[in-house]
Formats: structure tokens, C-alpha cells, sequence
């Protein structure tokens, strides 16, 4: 066998590398979104899927032109745009204008990731402070929900979130399947829970943020007198517990980071529902959070086996 | 209570994909070469002075660096033969003087060999001095030094470390499977002569039949006890096998001796066994051959200064290396020539093809803090990743990065295929070119 000397590679060690990369693991992601996304138009019809595809595809659009202006590498390839245009429309009542996504879009991808340097630079999940942008800047659409009209006599209506409802209550099974008003990838809470299973199986994410998240969400209702399954499986909880508070980027390292952020977000996230006149309590809980995270990572980081300072 | 956590949640290390085929192929024997390259630094420590010249004739054992300082370790020709010339090579961008030896396969042993006279401690260390012996699970530290710390005394516990960590590596297995004794016969020198207590063989547990054998072996000696370690990368870096098989941490900056442990590799006291029975010093090293590219996968026996071009000729090659390494492909370097010789602390030779030699593409880092979570040493890689690309001293200091053992699990960890570990290594030369901390 011939060999040429001076085409042998040197690199530095390690010569082997584990096959995950971040493209498979934002993959891992968007199949664990996929059960969501199903049960929402299914629940909600087509329309979800055009909300769904509008959102992405100005995220991916967005995310392309900045690199283009910029003279950047082009870095849709990592697909975690299409992540965040996913999470955003999963945040949408399934009636919205169609030129709110693209606001949205524009807010999470060019003020939130690229204006701070891309993918792994970003002070917070982009799809929450998309969201927040449009809760507050359309406060009427954003706060309605449509009631599935699968589900009822007429046509697609709005109605006022499960959690705003006080008096009545939803049966669980309706809760649990998610044939309930909502957002578009919200409401049924066994999408979700499966998709929960997959990253956990993939080993994406820990277990840690989510549990604890919803945890201490549970723990507060009951101390405050709510009904805490009302509390888990409507409203926003499980998605942003389950998909955006285990943001890479805006979520500590290590597990003791984890778990501080987590009971930060479930208080955080209770003190909004229970005391505040917002129902966004869950995108700021994980926003404020976000913003806490560097220094969370500062004074938790893991002391070296063996470390004395000097 | 988070201190309890730190210990409960640990996922220190990886597992690696272990690729130990020969693990059950016994030691063959390369023919001799047709010329042998003797590097004047086959160790830590300042490099050897050659005390032969052009045209003298040299048996196997004949020394021919002699050590300029104590640490260092003296070179023996591996074969007999005539000296070609005595001249300077660039071997991986380090300039060092070699000794080039035409064997005349006769292999005549220089008749100065004999079996040591070893009497005492004096006479023990006197004797390791001249024989060659280096760490040979790739560190090459002098172990003449190594088994005489200044606190002798208060030496509890001799951790043989056959680990064998690496993938593709398995010539410490062979090594417990082929020389039982002299490693015991080692182990019992260390016992008898530096006044160590007590001796544990570690062994990772993907070695089934090395850990019976030496448990079977060493049953009716309880100063002997085999630890059976998970294999998980770096299961065999010294502070890390301390703190896993005796539960003591040796503390940053520190070495071992001050936890009262000093590690040694199986094949440095295997060696130690077989010098003091024969007196031949280190001549010859086992190798393990594989990777891809290479048609029959083996472990060799070659001797010392062997080009790596003849061994990969012996094995043969099944397509065109793209990356050829010594030693494991976690830690092992990439070498830039065939032509190099092998050096006595080499313990694979790893020849890949195209598709296993490629550098992965990198992406950003989007802070998913599996480098920081898989640091045996619980350090965190990308904050001093971050902190080197700013040359930012103070703070490399308090990430502690002077202590990075340069395993690379990091880098293999990485999503993104950052070279974390290289920046790791480029920030402690660092952190030591501003105040030797």
C-alpha cells in the first residue's frame, strides 16, 4: 500500500469525538416538538400548521438574511431557528394575523440571537422574549384563546384561558389531552410529555429543571389554595417548563445551577399567576430567570476535585 | 448539602468507544529492522548525551546516552550493531540528537549484563538508576525518582496502574497475561526494599481475564489487593485512579506521595521484576498495532528506536493512513513522519484512514455544559476557553486551570467540536509563562 508522508494529518487530541453534534441534538429537539405539533392540528385544524409554518419559516428567513447583510457564516444549517419558530408559534393563538409571527420572529431572531452575536450568545430564550413582544405589543390577541372548534358547537371562538376561568372547572381528561382553549402547542399536555420522554431518552436534557419547575408551581398552588392539576396542565407551564427553561444557552451548567433556576422560575412563575393580573407568568418567570443565569453559573460552578485557591 | 450532590451527581469522565480487538492476540515479535533510531530524550527530564560515535560497535544493553543530570534515565541499544552517526532530527517540531544503529542480527548482549546486586534501598534505587525503566504507560518519568519521594516514609499504598484507559490500547493486558510474575516479582522488590505496606493492582473491568488472573495470583498475599475499576475514561490518570481506588484526593499542584500513594504502571513493574532478575535494561516495548488502516491489527514486540515505517510494513496496511498516532487516540500524538523512531514510553502506534482521521467541522458553543460536566477535575472548559481567548491570567487562576491533565474529554464531549482541550493546555502554558502558577 502506498502512503504519501506529507498527507498524514496532524491535529491536536483528542483524535476520537463522541457523534453528537449540536445539528443532531436541535434535531432530537424538533422530534420531540413533533407530538405537539401534531395534537395541535389535530385539536385546532390546519390552521395551527400555518401558523407553525409561517413562524418558522420567517425565523429561518430572518436568521438567513441577517447572515447574508452581515457577510456571516451561514448558520441556518444548525437549525436552531427553526427550533425557535416552532416554540414562538406554540405561543400563538391558533386565530392570530399572520404578520405577527413575522414580528415575533424578528424580535427573537434578529434583538434576541443575532444582535448579541448568534446561536450560544443569546441573553434569553429567543421564542420567550418573542413571545413577551407580542403579548405586549397585541395585548388583546395574545390574551385570547380560541377554544378548539372541534370541540364545540360553533365555529373557532375566544374564550378566556382555563386559568382565568375561576369558577368552572375542566375536566382532566380534557386538560391532559389538551382539548381546551389555548395557545397552539400548549395545551395538550401528553404531546408534550412525550416529547419531554424523548429528549430525556436522547439524553438532551436533565430531568432536573422541569421537575423541579413544575414542582414548586405545585407545591405554591396548593400552599396558596389553588387546584394544583389546574396549575400543571393548563397554560403554559409544561411547555415552557419542558422546552424553554432547558435552553442550553440560558440555563446553568451544572445541576446545582439547575436547580436554583428551576425554583426560581416555579416561584417566580406563581407569585405572576396567583398575585399578579398578567397571564403571562410563565415567559417571564423563565425570562427573569434567563437574565440571572451568568451569575447563577459564576457562584455555583463546580469547585475542582482537589482545587485550593492561591 | 450541594457538597454532597457535587459527589452524588458526578459524571466525571466518558465512556469511550473501546475497540480493544487485540485485547486476546499474544506478543509477537517484529524481525529485526534494517536501522535503529535512538533519541537522546526518550523521557522527563533533560535529554541524554551520547557516549558512542560514528563507527563504534555497539551490543544490545550497551549504553549509549548516558544521563546528564538525576532526571534523566540512560539509553541502551536496543540492538547490535554498528553506530551509523550520531546526528541531530526534528522529531514533531522538537530538535534532539539521535543515535543511528545498523544491526548485524547477531544480537549479541554486551557482556557487562548481569543481574543486579540489590541489597537494600540504596542498592535498589543504584540499580533502577541503570536500568532503563521510565513510566511506560506514556508519561516516561524517570522511576528512579518516582518510587524515592522525599517522604518514603509515610508511603502507605503502591497503586499498579493497569487501567489501560485508552481505546484500542491493550498492551498492559498482555503484559498481566503473559508476566504474572515478574509483575508480582516487581511488586514484591517494592515491598521488600522501599518498605511500602500495602500494593492495589488497579484494573479496569473490561480486562475479565487479566483481574482473575491476578486475583487468583495474589490470594495468598493480603498486602496485595486487585481493584476492579469502572471503565471509564480517564479511569488511569494518576489523581484520578488515587481518588477512585483509595478514596484520597491529591490536591492541586500536589503530586501523589503527598497522600501517602505513588502510582505505577503494570509494564514499568513488570520491568522492574524483569531487570532484576536478567540486569538487561529496557530494550524492547510492546505496541499495540490497530486503527483502521491497518491490515492485521497485533501486539508487537519491537525493538526500542524502531521506525514506525517497518512496523506498519510488518502489519500491514489496508488503505491510505490519513493519521498516523502514538499512543491512544484520546491523548496520543499525531506524528507528522514515518520515519520516526518508536521511543521506550510508546505504548500503541494507531493508523487511521480518511474518514476516521478527519477533524470535525466546528460550530459555535451554545453552552450546553457537557465539557464542564463530563471534567474528571470538575473544571470548566469553556469558561477557560473564554478566559484564554482574553488572556485574562487572574481569572484562569481562579477556574484553576493550571490543573487540566489534558485528558480531552472535553473535546470529545462537544457538541460543537470545540478544541477545548487544546485551549485548556494553551491556558496552563499560559497561567505558567505569567508567575509559574
Amino acid at each position: 500500500m502506498d502512503y504519501k508522508v506529507e498527507r498524514l494529518l496532524v491535529s491536536p487530541t483528542p483524535h476520537i469525538h463522541s457523534v453528537l453534534t449540536t445539528r443532531m441534538i436541535m434535531l432530537d429537539v424538533i422530534i420531540a416538538m413533533c407530538p405537539a405539533l401534531i395534537a395541535s392540528v389535530i385539536i385546532f385544524g390546519l390552521r395551527a400548521l400555518l401558523v407553525v409554518a409561517v413562524t418558522v419559516a420567517a425565523c429561518v428567513g430572518f436568521e438567513y438574511l441577517w447572515n447574508r447583510i452581515m457577510h456571516q457564516p451561514q448558520t441556518i444549517g444548525d437549525l436552531s431557528a427553526i427550533i425557535t419558530g416552532m416554540l414562538l408559534a406554540f405561543n400563538m393563538p391558533v386565530d392570530i394575523p399572520l404578520y405577527m409571527p413575522i414580528i415575533g420572529s424578528l424580535a427573537a431572531i434578529i434583538m434576541t440571537k443575532a444582535l448579541f452575536g448568534g446561536l450560544g450568545h443569546n441573553f434569553a430564550n429567543p421564542a420567550i422574549v418573542g413571545r413577551i413582544v407580542l403579548a405586549v405589543s397585541f395585548p388583546a390577541y395574545m390574551a385570547s384563546v380560541v377554544v378548539p372548534k372541534a370541540f364545540q358547537a360553533c365555529d373557532a371562538i375566544s374564550a378566556a384561558t382555563p386559568l382565568a376561568v375561576i369558577d368552572e372547572e375542566i375536566p382532566f381528561m380534557d386538560l391532559f389531552l389538551g382539548t381546551h382553549g389555548g395557545m397552539v402547542g400548549e395545551t395538550c399536555s401528553l404531546a408534550l410529555l412525550i416529547g419531554f420522554g424523548w429528549l430525556l431518552y436522547t439524553h438532551i436534557i436533565e430531568a432536573t429543571i422541569p421537575l423541579i419547575f413544575v414542582g414548586v408551581v405545585a407545591v405554591m398552588s396548593l400552599l396558596c389554595g389553588h387546584n394544583p392539576i389546574n396549575e400543571i396542565f393548563s397554560g403554559g407551564l409544561l411547555l415552557g417548563a419542558i422546552f424553554m427553561a432547558t435552553d442550553y444557552t440560558t440555563s446553568p451548567f451544572n445541576r446545582k445551577g439547575k436547580i436554583i433556576f428551576a425554583i426560581g422560575c416555579g416561584l417566580i412563575t406563581a407569585v405572576i399567576r396567583f398575585w399578579g393580573n398578567m397571564n403571562e407568568g410563565v415567559s417571564y418567570s423563565i425570562l427573569l430567570m434567563n437574565l440571572l443565569v451568568p451569575f447563577i453559573n459564576e457562584k455555583t460552578r463546580r469547585k475542582p476535585v482537589g482545587g485550593v485557591k492561591r | 448539602m450541594f457538597e454532597r450532590f457535587r459527589t452524588f451527581i458526578s459524571e466525571a469522565g466518558v465512556i469511550v468507544p473501546q475497540h480493544k480487538d487485540t485485547a486476546m492476540l499474544p506478543t509477537e515479535k517484529l524481525p529485526l529492522p534494517k536501522e535503529i533510531i535512538l533519541p537522546m530524550s526518550q523521557h522527563v527530564g533533560a535529554p541524554c548525551v551520547p557516549c558512542v560515535a560514528k563507527g563504534d560497535h555497539v551490543d544490545v544493553g550497551t549504553m549509549v546516552g548516558k544521563a546528564p543530570t538525576a532526571v534523566s534515565m540512560h539509553i541502551y541499544s536496543s540492538v547490535s550493531g554498528t553506530v551509523k552517526a550520531v546526528e541531530p532530527l526534528y522529531q514533531n517540531a522538537k530538535g534532539v540528537t539521535v543515535v543511528r544503529v545498523e544491526p548485524d542480527g547477531e544480537q549479541t548482549v554486551d557482556p557487562s549484563i548481569k543481574p543486579p546486586v540489590v541489597t537494600d534501598y540504596q542498592s535498589f534505587i543504584d540499580a533502577l538508576t541503570i536500568s532503563g525503566i521510565v513510566g511506560l504507560g506514556g508519561a516516561g518519568f524517570p522511576t528512579d525518582i518516582k518510587v524515592s519521594p522525599g517522604n518514603l516514609p509515610e508511603i502507605e499504598t503502591i497503586l499498579i496502574n493497569g487501567a489501560e484507559c485508552e481505546p484500542y490500547l491493550t498492551t498492559d493486558n498482555r503484559e498481566f497475561l503473559e508476566h504474572p510474575d515478574t509483575i508480582l516479582a516487581g511488586i514484591n522488590a517494592i515491598f521488600k526494599y522501599l518498605g511500602v505496606p500495602k500494593c492495589i493492582i488497579c484494573i479496569e473491568e473490561n480486562k475479565p481475564q487479566a483481574i482473575a488472573l491476578m486475583k487468583e495470583k495474589t490470594k495468598d498475599d493480603d498486602r496485595i489487593s486487585v481493584c476492579e475499576l469502572e471503565s471509564r475514561y480517564p479511569q488511569g490518570a494518576e489523581t484520578i485512579m488515587i481518588r477512585n481506588a483509595t478514596g484520597k484526593i491529591v490536591e492541586r499542584g500536589k503530586l501523589p506521595a503527598s497522600v501517602g500513594c505513588i502510582v505505577v504502571n503494570v509494564t514499568t513493574v513488570s520491568s522492574i521484576g524483569k531487570f532484576l532478575q536478567t540486569g538487561m535494561p529496557l530494550v524492547s516495548k510492546r505496541l499495540t498495532v490497530a486503527g483502521d488502516a491497518i491490515k492485521n491489527p497485533k501486539n508487537l514486540e519491537v525493538p526500542i528506536g524502531t521506525k514506525i515505517e517497518d512496523i506498519l510494513e510488518y502489519c500491514g496496511l489496508s488503505k491510505e493512513p490519513r493519521k498516523i498516532l502514538l499512543g491512544g487516540p484520546m491523548m496520543g500524538g499525531a506524528q507528522v513522519d514515518i520515519t520516526f523512531p518508536i521511543i521506550r514510553q510508546n505504548n500503541g502506534l494507531l493508523a487511521f484512514g480518511e474518514e476516521a482521521a478527519k477533524v470535525p467541522r466546528t460550530t459555535r458553543c451554545v453552552r450546553c455544559g457537557r465539557c464542564v460536566n463530563s471534567c474528571p477535575l470538575g473544571l470548566s472548559p469553556v469558561d477557560i476557553r473564554r478566559a484564554y481567548m482574553t488572556y485574562d491570567a487572574p481569572k484562569l487562576n481562579n477556574l484553576m486551570a493550571d490543573m487540566c491533565i489534558g485528558c480531552g474529554c472535553c473535546s470529545y464531549v462537544c457538541p460543537a467540536k470545540l478544541p477545548l482541550s487544546q485551549t485548556a493546555s494553551l491556558a496552563k502554558a499560559y497561567l505558567r509563562s505569567k508567575g509559574g502558577k
